[in-house]
């Protein structure tokens, strides 16, 4: 972990509404770079907006956010590309099968077609979906889709990595094979152009707890 | 940022090669169409059509086969989180419209080329109008694939985007309609093709084109937000 002179994140007052109804109030965070972050709470409490404001996938309705030195949401264009976003849904077409879906994120990233094939094929072996990795999407299980998708969040390295219980529907064997994608910044198998920081949702207080630097505990509407 | 024609390319390749793979929007505008021109058929009691009759018939029948492309579009970005994911990459929001319109000028442009043989063989007698037909159609598919792009991406997020789709659709696309057939009335005349004020009513598709296109530039990022 870093000193701590940079973060990575700062959030102070920040708030979400769904038309009257707050979904996150108050919210003030310092989270430096290469650091983990074990986001908590009870079920509608706000962990999965948190992470999608800070993915700038949703404006927040009050409050400052800086994202990796980026004021958001007025320069969220600045952090297209710099973020690995695993959220509920893996974001993977159904009809391609995983190794075209790899390849049109990497297109879409503009990573040059060797780099790009050389990190499909080790992030698909990492996670052990090499075999399968011409099968159509439709055809996997939920935990095979999970894999990919997994693949899919890191294959542009980003310095910032937001995941959504990214344990969910992964066996004991996918979740050990997945950390070094998508573990503690420490641990990590690859490399980014600068400190990778994370950002965990996680219903395993204990689980999450054991591999992060900080923790976010939120309820109902409200930073604990 | 991402180029934008690599990224252009990349997501018309994605969607070309899941409608091949797939096949769930052309052979449903194809059937429809050819189903209206058979109903168009014993409907109206003719064998052959000319004129200012003809050019509805093609037109209506286009018309409400592209609805179908229009309304199915977005769909897989809606239902497969493909919005997130190009919401999240370094690539300027217009290409998406730019990719889509493309898509969908490419659905209609083969709908057309098997469907008006088609309409041919039912109905005309003298053919020669066709060729000239394809300038019409290709700058009436413009305009469908802009306005169309930009009506679907609006609608796809709504539970009524099927009907929302033609709702928004139709009275706007009405200046597109009368510039069309009025330009290919002339075209599909019983003597062959006249030329009369052809010039003008291409002016007129070119200029809802034209507009249509930056409309969807402009707005398209605005869109894409939540």
């Amino acid at each position: 972990m870093s000193d701590g002179s940079e973060n990575a994140i700062r959030l102070s007052g920040l708030g979400r509404d769904y038309g009257d109804r707050p979904a996150l109030t108050g919210v003030d965070l310092e989270l430096p770079a290469d650091a983990s972050l074990a986001v908590l709470g009870p079920n509608g409490s706000g962990k999965s907006t948190l992470l999608r404001i800070l993915a700038t996938l949703l404006r927040p309705s009050r409050g400052e956010v800086s994202v990796l030195g980026t004021e958001l949401p007025k320069d969220a264009w600045k952090l297209r590309g710099r973020i690995g976003y695993l959220g509920h849904q893996p974001m993977l077409y159904e009809d391609l099968s995983g190794r075209e879906n790899l390849e049109f994120q990497a297109r879409m990233y503009g990573i040059p077609a060797a780099e790009a094939k050389a990190r499909i094929d080790a992030d698909l072996e990492v996670v052990g979906m090499g075999r399968r990795a011409g099968d159509r999407v439709s055809d996997y299980s939920a935990g095979m889709k999970q894999r990919i998708a997994i693949c899919r969040a890191v294959l542009h390295r980003p310095r910032l990595l937001l995941l959504d219980e990214p344990d969910s529907n992964l066996d004991p064997e996918g979740r050990e094979a997945a950390r070094s994608l998508i573990g503690h910044p420490c641990d990590l198998g690859w490399e980014s152009d600068g400190p990778v920081t994370r950002v965990v949702v996680s219903h395993d207080p204990q689980g999450a707890r054991a591999e992060a630097d900080q923790v976010l505990e939120l309820r109902i509407g409200a930073a604990a | 940022m991402t180029p934008s024609r690599q990224a252009f390319m990349a997501v018309v390749g994605k969607d070309l090669r899941i409608e091949l793979r797939t096949m769930r929007s052309l052979p449903a505008m194809v059937l429809f169409a050819v189903t209206t021109f058979i109903i168009f058929r014993f409907g109206l009691d003719r064998t052959a059509l000319s004129g200012s009759l003809a050019s509805g018939v093609v037109w209506t029948t286009l018309l409400f086969a592209a609805v179908l492309g229009i309304n199915r579009i977005f769909l897989a970005e809606r239902e497969e989180g493909g919005f997130d994911a190009f919401r999240l990459a370094p690539v300027d929001r217009a290409v998406l419209f730019a990719a889509k319109a493309a898509v969908l000028f490419l659905y209609l442009a083969v709908l057309e080329l098997i469907v008006i043989p088609v309409f041919a063989v039912f109905f005309l007698q003298e053919w020669s109008g066709l060729l000239p037909l394809i300038v019409i159609l290709m700058a009436t598919n413009l305009g469908f694939a802009a306005l169309g792009t930009l009506i679907s991406s609006m609608a796809v997020n709504s539970r009524a985007r099927d009907l929302l789709v033609p709702l928004l659709l139709l009275p706007l696309v009405v200046p597109l309609m009368i510039a069309a057939t009025s330009a290919t009335a002339p075209l599909l005349d019983v003597g062959g093709p006249s030329y009369d004020k052809f010039g003008t009513w291409l002016l007129v598709l070119g200029l809802y084109d034209g507009i249509f296109c930056l409309v969807g530039y402009a707005v398209f990022d605005f869109l894409l937000e939540d």
